[in-house]
């Protein structure tokens, strides 16, 4: 067919694109509403809990992902420095997910339980006072504001709406079991435990009296790729 | 459309636009774009045909090389155990003392546990273990859980205050905070700890106090105890800052240093290489 028919007629030319276009779409999205899911299924991963969730929103907030990815890649390099790549899973309470297109700072991915409570704190009050290499600016303000967290049942529901299951349960007893968590006492946090487990309770910032900004993002940043267990992950099922 | 009109100087077609008397050509597009147009679409077919492409309403076409990155990465992995598998069962087989009196493994460890080291140690110990206020030195001979290469390794491999079960974990009394001691007490048993650190025989009245309260674990002579974690007092190395002040407040109320358990997070392969470079940093008996 001449070019020219579609060049000097814009009804043809409207009907055409139409077709174009629709084929590149309906091929990228169909088969996400087919398919039963993209996501691998693994052990261990659950909804995050309230500080966790707070921790999580600071992140955010602090645009943390700017410098630093959540996303181990499948390839030797990486699989040596952090371990195992990030699985789908890992991020499926993410709203919106983490993983971030730059390094200025290594990966997050698995950092949960790599570094003590206190290099957390001190690192990110100051992180030249620990690493003195580190190109990194200071979060001190984060260990001087008291975390707001009035509403953080509310934040529990919305996340329901997107399809997180968090239970009546959890949204119940939401700020209990944030404050919980950040006590620092195993026992009071038993329950955050059986609701939220491998949670990592702790004095994070190691200011008691108080809870912190700091104390919720190291909270989350100690949880941080420790959920799927993966001695029951089979890789081989969703090699891709 | 009209009838076709074409420039009498080039002879190519014109696109019947005017303006102002000079018409538009309508010139066909350059071979070579045209050939590139070609070798792009030959190649995108191939490219379907041999890797992963079109998504079905429930799978996807593997492609005719059945690639995963997945899978490549896994196999990649494989080829670089099975090429150091000749290594590894040694560093297996071998405890990390005798490791260590390997040469051969000896140097092999001691580049591996310099990466080891620098991505998982070095944000609190330092470079070179040089540490930091609250983060043990690693290059001198003084050591909270001891400094042989098995103690070392130990120390490396349960953490400490860690989630190992068996993880080294030692725990100083609160002794202002939960009143053992009042202020007079604490700032005499901290002279006495100075006087000890200092090399003189210091006060028998604090001297009551410490053999009661701090003994313990520190030992009779404050040269601490590793088997209890107690510190060795006078070395004049102070991990929470040295003064009186700072040792008051570290009898008031303690603070108490976290090294996560590197078991599970490290293969026992890396935990020997990283326990021997450690060892070798300065101060390893």
């Amino acid at each position: 067919m001449k070019h020219a028919v579609f060049e000097t007629n814009v009804v043809i030319l409207t009907v055409a694109i139409l077709i174009t276009v629709s084929i590149g779409g309906l091929v990228q999205l169909v088969p996400l509403y087919t398919m039963e899911s993209t996501i691998e299924k693994v052990d261990g991963m659950r909804p995050y809990s309230p500080l966790e969730l707070a921790g999580r929103n600071i992140y955010v907030r602090e645009g943390c992902y700017l410098c630093h990815s959540q996303m181990i890649r499948p390839f030797r390099d990486e699989a040596e420095r952090y371990g195992h790549y990030s699985l789908a899973a890992e991020s499926m309470y993410d709203h919106p997910f983490q993983w971030g297109s730059k390094r200025t700072g290594p990966d997050l991915a698995r950092v949960g339980g790599k570094y003590s409570n206190d290099l957390h704190a001190a690192h990110l009050i100051d992180p030249r006072s620990v690493v003195p290499e580190s190109i990194m600016p200071g979060y001190p303000f984060l260990a001087e504001n008291d975390l707001e967290f009035d509403d953080i049942a509310e934040h529990l529901k919305t996340l329901r709406v997107v399809g997180t299951p968090y239970s009546d349960d959890q949204v119940a007893n939401a700020a209990a079991d944030l404050k919980a968590q950040a006590s620092g006492d195993e026992d009071e946090a038993e329950a955050v435990l059986t609701r939220y487990p491998k949670a990592a309770v702790g004095n994070f910032d190691g200011d008691l009296a108080r809870i912190t900004e700091l104390d919720a993002l190291i909270a989350y940043m100690q949880m941080l790729g420790r959920l799927v267990d993966f001695t029951t992950y089979q890789p081989e099922k969703d090699y891709r | 459309m009209a009838t076709v009109e074409r420039d009498p100087l080039t002879g190519t077609e014109t696109t019947g636009h005017e303006w102002d008397g000079i018409k538009e050509l309508n010139s066909p597009i350059p071979r070579w774009w045209v050939f590139t147009l070609w070798v792009c679409i030959v190649w995108g077919i191939g490219y379907v045909i041999v890797y992963p492409a079109w998504p079905s309403l429930s799978d996807y076409t593997r492609g005719f090389f059945g690639y995963s990155s997945r899978a490549e990465l896994a196999s990649e992995l494989a080829q670089v155990k099975a090429s150091r598998a000749g290594w590894l069962k040694r560093f297996e087989e071998a405890s990390v003392v005798d490791v260590a009196k390997d040469n051969e493994l000896l140097n092999y460890a001691m580049a591996g546990g310099r990466v080891i080291f620098a991505d998982n140690c070095a944000p609190c110990h330092g470079s070179g273990g040089a540490g930091a206020k609250g983060y043990p030195v690693l290059a001198d001979d003084d050591w909270l859980w001891g400094g042989t290469l098995e103690q070392v390794h130990e120390t490396i491999r349960v953490g400490v205050r860690g989630t190992h079960d068996d993880t080294r974990d030692s725990s100083m009394p609160k002794f202002g905070v939960d009143e053992a001691l009042d202020k007079a007490q604490i700032a005499a048993v901290a002279d006495y700890v100075l006087a000890l650190a200092g090399g003189s025989a210091g006060d028998a009245a604090a001297k009551e106090i410490y053999v009661e309260q701090c003994e313990g674990c520190h030992g009779e002579d404050g040269k601490g105890l590793h088997e209890s974690g107690g510190p060795n007092l006078t070395d004049g190395i102070w991990l929470y800052g040295e003064g009186r002040d700072a040792v008051m407040a570290q009898i008031n109320n303690p603070k108490h240093g976290v090294m996560p358990t590197w078991e599970g997070r490290l293969d026992g392969v890396s935990i020997k290489q990283v326990a021997i470079y450690v060892h070798s940093l300065g101060g390893g008996q």
